[in-house]
């Protein structure tokens, strides 16, 4: 009895968000039926982010630590969801003006659940549910992303994301299952135990390098990244940030979170010349691929979504990097770089969509002289454009400089320098695409057609709040850095 | 005092960003004023250091915690050496903003990343701690970019990406070295007083490979030969106050860096790489002067001349003596100003009046006559930059010359046959635009724009600069020797190969 009430308190926050779920869709059912359509998409996006502040004052106000059955709820993964919360508030704002859908009631529900899916997907240290909560995630995106049933592109991204998603939740659930097979347990905690205790097999390799790509794929890591591209140029331009950000996050937790509790042992080696197998060399070897891969093929992009998806598999090799260093950074070099990564590239796609709002598309030449017509704008896109360079004084360069030091801390000094290099090489290589983009936007000349219609305030009001976050978190990186090492010290998870 | 140098040039970019846009005067007096402002600080701070610690130790301005988790501080300080380049940036920003009183289109945003440039240049000469310096270093590489891009001339997208990607490559290479150094230090600290004194514990192996990593990254952008392709079409490229300030102080954060960052903590690969890259340097002054003795376009000569005089400052530092060192760091100054003028002549009087940099189209013009002034500055200016006594030239390309002699003879007389060909590119180019023999009838003259207040005053301000140091060289020296004696200079003198 006690331990369901210890399960329904941890669980508050998912709940009141599935809550929310279900009565957007009343509400869009019983309410907003003869309303017009804008109205109705204005009042049911008003009532998700409602319910996701709501949401968000439980996880600030009650503040629990619970290990009941198959959650693991601390400090750190509260704080996390609240973030997590906070994106999807954004991506939901960023929807208030949509003019791709008719169905109000059930793309604001499938967000929420998508939320429930990223914050029940942090909350657990079992792996059926990291699976149940990957899936839940999942299958909320594939429909989102064919939310744009007039485009031939978004029936395509959906398509796509679904056939990669589901290889990879086989690969995954494969992986689970022999190492269910190998430890008898599902739990985190438990596997780490079982298999200190007893020799490594053979088999062990394969259920880790299983699930390793299961979750490749889910990040966008090359070389199971073909799927992103299509995807984030396909989708509606706010479940492409969704996409981008939030699910970035929390993938990149629960995966931290399973390396580093479950196969602490495993983790192997790859310096120069000094190799022992484990989990270590394989996510060397996604990270470096995906760099290479990532900010080569962004340079010849015309698309910015296109050029921001390649430019996600790029960052998707960086923040993997944060996984090899050393225990007592690698957790909060990845929170660090994810989080400022997913502000960023929020923010860079919601100027996307502010463009797109305008009648244009998302190649290069729409952005042909924006800064005359919208300084403001241009700034903000600046500003994200350059911390996804990486130039200081903004959040992104502090977040690559802390992975990189880190790796580089790494026991032995200085064994994963060639990494950093490589990886430092890349980040020099990215500056020229950014750059192209920068190029138009403030040395292109404005197209005269068709003529610039005033974005909406909601979506201004977000990206301009995006740019001061990653202003401030570059200029100040303590004020995350900080809460980040205080949580950790007190509750490594 | 000296804090506030960066706080008003960002400031000033701040609040030109919030000016109405199209109207050039209020943009144009705001960028005077805060370049004023920020000189103003800068002369304030020397007179400030003089009095408490002197110039051979750091003196703090602001140094608060910043980044407690990898002990990152906000530490801005100057020494001597600091304090001359502190004096060139301001001067240079004051008379840049002089020589861009005619830009009108987009006044607000030109000057608005012009002073974001010139906050990131001080920033970098003032940070002690190398994290806050790195981050200064990258800053300044985007407005440059923009400035090209957007208001340059020549193949400007081109010019600018180009500038953009050398300056990112070396900030690459400079961050791994420094992350190198700061990983082998325990990780506690980037301070450069205190990552200076772990760098005996350094070895010798991993000194040999970040020494050269950081400063060819650094020297990159000080034109050191064969990374210096950016420098002439970025300056060709590059709009007057722009190519001014490239050449006036933006090859001197590469210079500065490799001294202050690579030089001093990296002593034992120094010595490793001394003679290669004394090798470099002169090849850079020969190369540089014999290229710009055969170029049409007035503003390459410049351009190329700016690689062959920053040769001189690399050489200088490779000599590795007393007087060699503060031979280049006076020549950071001098070919600071002297380029400064050289560029504001050919672009801003010149181009910007003619619209050709064609020295065989110049010839025809007989400018000497319709632009006196122009002539007058170009020909002292030229004289400057030849070396001649009485310009601060002269008494640093003598002292990098001394130095050089001490330490590689032969290199020494290599470079004084750059001077020679120094020597006659200037004369050729000055020959060619202004003095051409009776090419044109008196009535025949093409009408020009008479040379404006602000570029009179720009050119004296540069003019009068460069005569001071030449006839009272004491000035700068008396900051700049004390630097050198400094403890922090020490491993410098004493490494030698093991």
């Amino acid at each position: 009895m006690n331990l369901h009430l210890e399960c329904l308190t941890a669980l508050t926050p998912e709940i009141i968000v599935v809550g929310t779920a279900l009565l957007v869709l009343l509400a869009d059912l019983a309410v907003a039926r003869e309303k017009p359509l804008a109205q109705r998409i204005k009042l049911t996006g008003v009532l998700s982010c409602l319910g996701c502040f709501l949401a968000m004052a439980w996880l600030a106000l009650a503040p629990c630590s619970a290990h009941a059955a198959m959650l693991a709820v601390s400090p750190v993964t509260q704080w996390l969801k609240e973030w997590l919360l906070l994106l999807t508030v954004f991506a939901a704002v960023l929807s208030w003006n949509a003019r791709f859908t008719r169905h109000a009631g059930e793309y604001f529900a499938l967000l929420l659940l998508a939320a429930a899916g990223l914050m029940l997907l942090v909350s657990s240290d079992n792996l059926l549910l990291i699976f149940l909560a990957l899936e839940l995630l999942s299958i909320s995106l594939y429909a989102l992303a064919a939310f744009d049933k007039s485009s031939l592109a978004s029936s395509e991204a959906a398509l796509k994301y679904l056939l990669f998603g589901g290889v990879s939740a086989a690969f995954t659930l494969f992986g689970i299952s022999l190492l269910y097979g190998m430890a008898g347990d599902l739990q985190l905690g438990v596997i780490a135990a079982r298999l200190r205790a007893q020799a490594v097999e053979p088999m062990f390799y394969a259920a880790l390098v299983m699930t390793l790509v299961g979750f490749a794929f889910k990040l966008a890591a090359a070389p199971f990244h073909l799927w992103a591209p299509d995807v984030y140029e396909g989708a509606p331009t706010p479940v492409a940030s969704l996409i981008a950000s939030g699910s970035k996050v929390a993938s990149f937790f629960v995966l931290a979170r399973i390396l580093l509790t479950a196969f602490p042992g495993a983790r192997g080696m790859v310096s120069l010349g000094d190799y022992l197998p484990g989990w270590a060399p394989v996510v060397a070897v996604l990270a470096a691929v995906s760099m290479v891969v990532g900010n080569v093929a962004a340079i010849v992009q015309t698309n910015v979504k296109r050029l921001l998806a390649y430019s996600a598999i790029a960052h998707a090799g960086y923040a993997l990097l944060a996984l090899l260093a050393d225990r007592r950074h690698a957790l909060s070099a990845l929170l660090f770089y994810t989080i400022t990564y997913a502000v960023t590239v929020l923010g860079a796609f919601a100027v996307v969509g502010v463009v797109e709002a305008g009648g244009r598309r998302a190649s290069l030449a729409d952005f042909s002289g924006l800064s005359r017509r919208a300084p403001v704008l241009s700034f903000c896109m600046l500003v994200f454009m350059l911390s996804l360079a990486g130039i200081p004084p903004l959040a992104g360069f502090f977040g690559k400089f802390y992975i990189f030091t880190a790796v580089m801390e790494t026991a032995p000094k200085l064994s994963l320098l060639w990494l950093v290099i490589l990886a430092v090489a890349a980040s020099a290589v990215s500056l020229y695409y950014y750059l192209q983009v920068l190029k138009q936007i403030y040395a292109g000349q404005p197209a005269p057609s068709p003529a610039w219609t005033r974005p909406d305030v909601s979506a201004q009001v977000v990206i301009v709040l995006l740019a001061m976050m990653v202003i401030v978190l570059g200029c100040a990186p303590d004020l995350l850095l900080g809460k980040i090492t205080e949580l950790l010290k007190s509750h490594p998870f | 005092m000296l804090a506030w140098t960066i706080y008003i040039s960002f400031l000033g970019a701040a609040v030109l960003m919030l000016l109405p846009a199209g109207h050039p005067r209020p943009a144009r007096w705001t960028a005077l004023l805060a370049a004023l402002a920020g000189l103003a600080c800068a002369a304030a701070g020397v007179a400030d250091c003089r009095h408490h610690a002197g110039f051979g130790a750091f003196t703090d301005a602001v140094n608060a915690p910043w980044i407690a988790e990898l002990g990152i501080r906000f530490h801005l300080a100057a020494d001597g050496i600091s304090l001359v380049l502190v004096l060139l940036t301001g001067l240079a920003a004051v008379a840049g903003v002089l020589f861009s009183w005619n830009v009108e289109n987009r006044t607000r945003e030109f000057f608005a990343f012009y002073l974001a440039l010139i906050g990131g240049v001080y920033g970098v000469f003032l940070s002690v701690d190398l994290f806050l310096l790195f981050v200064f270093y990258e800053m300044a590489i985007i407005p440059k970019y923009f400035l090209i891009a957007v208001w340059g001339s020549t193949r400007r997208e081109y010019g600018a990406m180009k500038l953009a990607i050398y300056s990112f490559v070396g900030s690459a290479m400079v961050l791994v070295g420094l992350m190198a150094a700061y990983v082998m230090a325990g990780g506690r600290t980037f301070d450069l007083v205190e990552l200076a004194r772990h760098a005996n514990s350094f070895p010798p192996a991993f000194q040999n490979w970040a020494f050269i990593v950081v400063f060819v990254g650094f020297a990159i952008l000080a034109g050191l030969w064969p990374f210096h392709t950016w420098a002439p079409t970025g300056h060709v490229a590059a709009p007057t106050a722009a190519s001014m300030l490239l050449a006036g102080v933006v090859m001197k954060l590469g210079a500065y860096g490799a001294l202050r960052v690579a030089m001093t903590l990296f002593p034992v690969g120094l010595h490793t790489w001394q003679n290669t890259i004394a090798v470099l340097a002169v090849v850079g002054i020969v190369y540089g002067a014999l290229v710009a003795l055969v170029q049409q376009d007035f503003k390459y000569v410049i351009g190329y001349s700016s690689v062959s005089h920053m040769g001189f400052v690399l050489l200088g530092l490779m000599t590795l003596t007393q007087i060699g060192l503060s031979g280049a760091v006076l020549q950071m100054f001098s070919h600071g100003i002297i380029a400064g003028l050289l560029f504001a002549v050919v672009g801003r009087m010149v181009y910007d009046r003619t619209h050709t940099r064609d020295l065989g189209k110049l010839q025809a013009m007989n400018l000497s006559q319709v632009l006196p002034f122009a002539a007058m500055t170009f020909v002292v200016g030229g004289a400057a930059s030849m070396g001649l006594p009485g310009f601060s030239g002269f008494i640093a390309e003598l002292q990098v010359l001394v130095g050089a002699w001490q330490s590689f003879p032969a290199l020494a007389i290599l470079a004084a046959v750059g001077i020679l060909a120094g020597i006659a590119y200037t004369l050729r180019a000055m020959v060619k635009a202004f003095y051409a023999e009776g090419a044109v009838e008196a009535r025949d003259l093409p009408r020009l724009q008479p040379i404006t207040v602000p570029e009179r005053a720009g050119a004296l301000l540069l003019l009068g600069a460069t005569l001071l140091v030449g006839l009272w060289p004491q000035l700068l020296l008396g900051m700049i020797t004390p630097a050198l004696n400094s403890p922090l200079m020490q491993p410098l003198w004493k490494a030698g190969p093991p």
